[in-house]
């Protein structure tokens, strides 16, 4: 039932911007703005061929800098959010370097990383980390101090503190923090693309541009928008899985 | 059941709150002996130091001086199994019903398969069978107060320890509950202390009635109770006649603190 709304939002969502395109097109009638139907069918012409590795390139990138991000940011946030020392000491850092607009840091991370590879997933992962650290922190410090005390008084350990109570709590803020770092990441990846690789969507879009080809631009533009939507989807679904105990 | 002996023995106990340096004396010098297999029921106004004294036998915290041993020993959450059901129920929100009464069971490490009869029969008494996937927020106070009970009861514990358990229910309701805790109790006999503030609940289930004092908390009299978890008619009049001579004591106490 609930599935079933949420599929034709996203569908009207997608007809509605493909019936305002086609409107533009048309209006327009100049190359840099094609009809619909003719880039539907270069896209599927070219996709396994050409776009599906550079989509596999971004994805993995996405996938490798979160990782990253999550592994060394959620245990800083735990035990930012459950050892107050910690916290004092940790703090002034995070907020120090919390709002530096990491794209900033490019230029340093590149001389330190070099073009390639591990800079494009060490932008993504100073983008998300940051807002892990913050969400897991907060979201273990707002747990009441009575809910542990059913578990202190049975003997658990921190492990079944952190099963039971810590992660379980302070989960929905982890995800919408994720979610929210998420778009960032994308953005910028696109933009680290467009340098130092012969793979990802970024070069793939800049590529087609440069070679005045606005037919792969634009299939390569649909496939980056249905890769964000597949992550936002994912994550949506988790939450709506997970989540149900909250309250709305 | 095990023939151990879970009496609950508080010898000088004063707690204090807040730093070391500036301390308040939340309950002081309170001496309490709760037999094992009986019910003790604290009774007392608002701020005397109720939850305190519970939070001292739960191991939550330390007193500054005196004693508190079970059956002998220090508290010891790793080798006694307590079980503490605070003001709010301590129920968690994230699990589903199933899985808050399990909780106990599994952070003990204790055999499910063992338990599993004793479950299935918990949730029959509780009326739960129908509750088992809905989450807390999806509860009303008694199905919640009912939650916590079978998790309570499940896990056998050594000593059971309530904090105003049915005090957020109505009449109708609490007096049910008191009921169906009573029917546990009998079953189970644990060693119970339960902190309540309506008299006739007192009356109803403890062995003991302790009566409390505020500024600082202390225990000012310990009434035995022979119609304590008896199950008898709340209606009888040599049990109206203690409970107003309880109600009575308490209202000098009060008086006494302002
Ligand atoms: N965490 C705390 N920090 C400081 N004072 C506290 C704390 N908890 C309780 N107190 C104080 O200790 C006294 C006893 O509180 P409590 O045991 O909760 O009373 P009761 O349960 O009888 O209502 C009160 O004066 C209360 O303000
Ligand atoms: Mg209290």
């Amino acid at each position: 039932m609930k599935q079933h709304r949420i599929l034709r939002a996203y569908l009207l969502g997608a007809v509605t911007l493909l019936v305002l395109w086609w409107i533009i097109a048309l209006l327009v009638e100049l190359p840099i703005i094609p009809v619909p139907d003719k880039v539907f069918v270069r896209l599927g012409d070219i996709f396994a061929s050409t776009i599906v590795i550079h989509g596999v390139y971004s994805l993995w990138r996405i996938a490798a800098g979160l990782a990253l991000a999550v592994g060394i940011g959620y245990p800083i946030g735990l035990a930012m959010g459950y050892f107050d020392r910690f916290d004092r000491l940790l703090s002034p850092l995070v907020y120090l370097t919390y709002p530096i607009p990491k794209i900033a840091l490019l230029p340093i991370l590149m001389l330190l990383a070099g073009v390639g590879e591990l800079s494009k997933i060490l932008m993504i992962f100073l983008i998300i980390v940051f807002q892990v650290i913050i969400a897991v922190r907060d979201g273990v410090r707002t747990i009441p101090r009575e809910t542990y005390a059913s578990l202190y008084t049975l003997g658990a350990s921190f492990g079944q503190l952190f099963y039971h109570v810590i992660f379980p709590a302070s989960w929905p803020k982890f995800l919408t923090a994720v979610r929210v770092a998420m778009a960032t990441a994308i953005s910028v990846l696109f933009f680290t693309e467009t340098f130092g690789t012969q793979y990802g969507m970024g070069y793939f879009i800049m590529d087609a541009w440069l070679r005045v080809n606005y037919l792969d631009m634009y299939a390569g533009i649909i496939v980056l928008s249905l890769l964000g939507l597949l992550l936002f989807g994912l994550l949506d679904t988790l939450e709506r899985r997970t989540c149900r105990w909250q309250l709305k | 059941m095990t023939m151990e002996n879970n009496t609950i023995e508080l010898k000088g106990v004063t707690v204090n709150y807040g730093k070391p340096s500036a301390p308040f004396t939340a309950v002081r010098d309170v001496n309490l002996t709760v037999p094992q297999g009986t019910v003790c029921a604290l009774i007392g106004p608002s701020g005397c130091g109720k939850s305190t004294l519970l939070k001292v036998m739960a191991g939550l915290m330390k007193p500054a001086s005196g004693t508190v041993n079970i059956g002998g020993r220090d508290v010891n959450p790793h080798d006694l199994t307590i079980g503490l059901m605070p003001q709010n129920y301590g129920l968690l929100p994230w699990k589903n019903v199933r899985d808050n009464i399990l909780l106990g069971c599994r952070v003990r490490h204790q055999d499910m398969h063992e338990r599993q009869p004793m479950y299935v029969k918990l949730l029959e008494q509780l009326g739960l069978k129908d509750l088992l996937f809905r989450y807390p927020r999806e509860l009303s106070g008694g199905q919640q107060q009912r939650v916590a009970l079978a998790r309570a009861f499940l896990l056998q514990p050594d000593i059971l320890l309530m904090d105003e358990p049915f005090s957020a229910l109505d009449a109708l309701t609490r007096e049910a509950m008191q009921d169906v805790f009573l029917g546990l109790w009998r079953e189970h006999r644990v060693t119970t202390v339960l902190v309540t503030h309506y008299v006739e609940e007192a009356l109803y289930l403890g062995h003991q009635i302790a009566l409390m004092q505020s500024a600082p908390g202390r225990i000012a009299e310990i009434i035995d109770n022979p119609w304590g978890c008896q199950g008898l008619d709340r209606g009888r009049d040599d049990v109206f006649r203690l409970s107003r001579t309880v109600r009575e004591k308490l209202r000098k106490l009060e008086v006494g603190d302002a």
